[in-house]
């Protein structure tokens, strides 16, 4: 697939790769810096495979002093950055490009601090997800936000996309848990935003930089809130004869004042073919399946489900199933969170990630359908229904250059519906360059002229993964990107 | 004072900023005015009120979201909101009774433009974090949007909730969406009577790190208590620690018991049944606690375990009053006046203990005159004054309303 358009390597650059190899090994050591090209092709991609681009360089320093003296180097010799986690972006976020260096965290990823009366924790952002809930999880506490890729992917990608999951319609997204960061600008120098307590006064960066896609600093330590576990929780699956029943439940549940910690919904092919992989008890002959699970006591869970059973029984599901046991929910959750993996063994696949207002459900999942026939192409639908975040998985072969061409008109379509009904690009995968040229679907030149001034502040060169989020066409033109100016307090590293 | 420019559309808010800046004039922001007396007094020529910027675009129940005009009246947010036996989850505070204004007045866009969020904060997040969208015209005399109505959205920078705290210094926000909530069923109210702040503070952070979802903790000293009407409060002529517990009443009725059980070592507890502890929350959040009066306020945000000591500390230089929310998390702190608010010792004490301190009331002069809002890192500093650049380079908007130079 080649329809994304990425900038042209900068020859001077690429001339001196050896140069700055060097230079780099002076910098952050010989362990931390990988150049052969063996080593630097597990970067080449993230998990939006469709691109891939060697990088310059790797460097994956183990400090956050690490960290700022190669972006200072970097900044001072006009090198592009390309900031990585565990590369589980969904949206080329974490793409390289040839001339740039990628610079990673993998290697920070110690848990620092914990304080459960405050309710926080200080870690290192090359901590997993699913790392930190386990670290505070025999204390009976846990972190929320809970994305799909949360047994791999790293807090600094999460921060960098503001990550949510299928729990954030009770828990919110992770900008709602973050309460401060320790952030490297691009110039080397490091910033402590927020801290160990709530609602720092100010201006708000917090929330600038959680959700920039490594546009703005490299984040190495962060303290999130943790939250104390609920007594017990339980999901239950309702199934219906047709996609819009089950969006007429959703909305009513909603209604009704109660808020569960996560509604899941799949459609037949979505069903079908996690059922396959995890044997959760899905139903197989419904039309759409969703999971809703509530938290509390048993008595509270019985009470609370017993209540949703009702307001789903007024639309003549055609399957109620609440779990039975722990086991049977760890198999529900393992279904509805393997489903892109599961999907991914039978076709290649782009996963949408629009949100649209809940009301405008049935309707925009008809037309999804609509829009992947006209291609010629299958789709299946696996979102969070609670907060209107669509995943269609239009499914394609890679090896088909013009079904994947379609793929992403198809995309591309279906993300101009969302947007067309209130909606929004991305809920939570990200822009990065999938959806880059979308942007003015959305957005005004006057609001993106407003965000990219954001990024002029942070990173004046725009060295810091520049070819992402926003249209390579109309940025700001720039002193000299190329020829920075030479930076008296920077020093050359002798080689 | 002559000039007042009232806009009642974004383009009319548009060609008067663009007028503004033309002619270098800078202009005081306000919605209803009933925060003006926070923060650095602003000495601009004309004042621009977001009054005339009214009503409510959206509102979807089903969807738990609102988009209001930003100079509609919280009061008329929560009219509507309460018809549909929804609400504002964070229940902002109504500052205006402090001071000598009325509650209900506020507009919601000031709500948001100074992410102003209550007792419920501790367990459902702040204005800013409820906060989906927003309009605006910038220093520059730019019409943007930002976030929009849907729960999740990570298209772009999030300017919107970036300017939740700016206080009116970077743009004119016309219009706020928002995620709003289901009442709750019920409500109860455990109140522990004479605990002193470590053990109040220790009883509060149990009780938020306890699976039963606290909505509020909140522990007033004695003479705050006792400025309180709801019954039975002021008689116990006794610090009181609060624990609100809201829910479905089955589950109010099963936390209640279970929670008490579990802080049984901190006494036994008075109970507050539905309508005293709406009487008493809603007190809480007309500040009744610190009525209108001479003495001056300090705003101070901690970590938990830190604040009993931090606010000891301030106590060896001047005599203050202390009421703890957000488990102990959020002090406000009662002070005699002083020519400088004690600025240098309370900034000394949260220096030490971690934190940040912002002087909510005190003489205009004293706000001129000594820093009202948490002094900057350096770090900090650059980008807050890159970003007042970015958005409003000529410094039309608030000049000086939290630092002086920005």
């Amino acid at each position: 697939m080649s329809s994304i358009e990425l900038p042209l390597p900068e020859p001077s650059i690429l001339a001196r790769r050896d140069e700055i190899v060097r230079d780099l090994i002076a910098i952050a050591g010989r362990d931390s810096v990988i150049a052969d090209e063996d080593g630097r092709r597990a970067y080449e991609t993230d998990a939006f495979t469709a691109y891939r681009c060697m990088p310059l360089a790797v460097v994956l320093p183990v400090t956050t002093d690490g960290v700022s003296k190669v972006l200072k180097y970097c900044n001072a010799n006009g090198i592009k950055v390309i900031p990585r986690g565990a590369g589980t972006s969904l949206c080329g976020g974490a793409l390289p490009a040839e001339d740039a260096v990628v610079v990673g965290v993998s290697r920070m990823s110690k848990l620092l601090d914990v304080d459960y009366d405050g309710r926080w924790a200080r870690v290192e952002t090359g901590i997993t997800n699913l790392a930190i809930s386990a670290a505070v999880g025999a204390n009976g506490f846990f972190y929320a936000p809970d994305p799909s890729s949360q047994l791999a992917c790293t807090l600094a990608g999460n921060l960098a996309m503001n990550s949510g999951g299928a729990h954030c319609l009770k828990y919110g997204v992770t900008t709602n848990n973050v309460m401060g960061v320790k952030i490297v600008l691009m110039d080397g120098s490091v910033v402590d935003i927020g801290g160990q307590y709530l609602d720092s006064e100010g201006y708000d960066f917090l929330s600038l930089v959680i959700g920039s896609e490594g546009q703005l600093g490299i984040i190495t330590e962060a303290t999130v809130r943790i939250l104390r576990q609920a007594e017990g929780a339980k999901p239950m699956l309702l199934g219906f004869e047709s996609t819009d029943k089950a969006s007429i439940c959703v909305a009513r549940i909603i209604a009704s004042g109660i808020i569960p910690v996560a509604i899941e919904f799949m459609d037949k092919p979505a069903i079908e073919v996690c059922e396959a992989f995890a044997k959760a008890g899905y139903p197989l002959d419904v039309a759409a399946l969703l999971i809703v699970e509530v938290e509390g006591s048993d008595e509270e869970i019985a009470d609370r489900l017993g209540y949703i059973a009702g307001i789903a029984q007024e639309l003549n599901p055609l399957s109620i199933v609440v779990s039975a046991n722990e086991a049977q929910s760890a198999k529900i959750w393992k279904g509805r969170k393997s489903a892109f993996g599961a999907i991914g063994r039978l076709a290649d696949y782009l996963c949408m990630d629009g949100t649209i207002p809940l009301g405008h459900l049935p309707n925009v999942l008809e037309q999804i359908t609509e829009i992947c026939g006209r291609y010629g192409l299958k789709v299946a639908n696996i979102f969070h229904a609670g907060d209107g975040n669509l995943h269609p998985l239009i499914m394609y072969d890679a090896n088909d250059p013009r079904q994947s061409e379609r793929a992403e008109q198809a995309g591309a379509e279906i993300l101009k519906l969302c947007v067309s009904v209130g909606g929004c690009l991305t809920g939570e995968h990200g822009v990065g360059i999938e959806k880059r040229d979308l942007m003015r679907v959305q957005f005004s030149e006057t609001d993106l002229a407003v965000q990219m001034r954001i990024k002029t502040l942070f990173d004046p060169q725009w060295l810091l993964n520049p070819a992402k989020v926003f249209p390579l066409d109309g940025r700001p033109v720039l002193d000299s990107p190329q020829a920075p100016k030479p930076q008296p307090d920077v020093q050359p590293v002798a080689a | 004072m002559n000039d007042v420019l009232r806009p009642a559309a974004d383009w009319e808010l548009k060609s008067m900023i663009t007028a503004l800046g033309e002619q270098r004039i800078s202009i005081e922001i306000i919605g209803a005015g009933t925060k003006r007396g926070i923060g650095r007094p602003v000495a601009t020529s004309a004042l621009l009120t977001t009054a005339s910027l009214r009503g409510i675009p959206l509102y979807e129940p089903t969807e738990l979201v609102m988009s209001a005009r930003s100079g509609t009246s919280l009061s008329q947010i929560e009219v509507e909101l309460g018809a549909r036996g929804q609400m504002l989850p964070f229940e902002p505070l109504e500052l205006g009774p402090a001071f000598g204004m009325p509650a209900g007045a506020q507009t919601i866009g000031s709500v948001f433009i100074t992410n102003n969020s209550g007792a419920r904060r501790i367990a459902v997040g702040s204005a800013r974090d409820h906060l989906l969208g927003a309009r605006g015209v910038n220093g520059r005399a730019e019409q943007f949007k930002s976030g929009g109505r849907v729960m999740k959205n990570v298209t772009g920078y999030d300017v919107a909730r970036a300017l939740t705290g700016s206080w009116g210094t970077l743009a004119v926000v016309t219009e706020v969406t928002f995620k709003v909530a289901p009442l709750p069923d019920d409500m109860v109210t455990l109140l522990y009577p004479g605990l002193p702040d470590d053990l109040a503070v220790e009883l509060m952070c149990a009780a938020v790190g306890s699976p039963f979802e606290v909505s509020g903790t909140t522990h007033l000293p004695a003479a705050h208590a006792a400025r309180l009407q709801t019954p039975g409060v002021a008689a116990l002529s006794a610090p009181v620690t609060a624990i609100r517990i809201e829910n479905f009443m089955k589950s109010v009725l099963y936390r209640k018991s279970r929670l008490a059980e579990a802080l049984k070592a901190y006494g036994v507890p008075v109970e507050l049944d539905l309508e005293k502890s709406l009487q008493f929350w809603a007190e809480l959040r007309r500040m009744a606690m610190l009525p209108f009066g001479p003495s001056f306020v300090w705003r101070i945000s901690t970590a938990p375990k830190a604040a009993p000591l931090l606010v000891s500390n301030i106590r060896r230089h001047m005599p203050a009053e202390a009421m703890y929310d957000w488990s102990g998390g959020l002090i406000w702190l009662e002070t005699p006046p002083s020519a400088d608010a004690g600025a240098a010792d309370v900034r000394r004490a949260v220096a030490m203990h971690g934190g940040h301190a912002t002087l909510i009331r005190a003489d205009s002069a004293v706000r001129h005159s000594v820093e009202v809002f948490q002094p900057l890192s350096a770090g900090l500093e650059r980008l807050t004054r890159g970003l007042k650049q970015a958005f409003d380079p000529l410094g039309l908007l608030n000049p000086g309303r939290m630092y002086a130079t920005v």
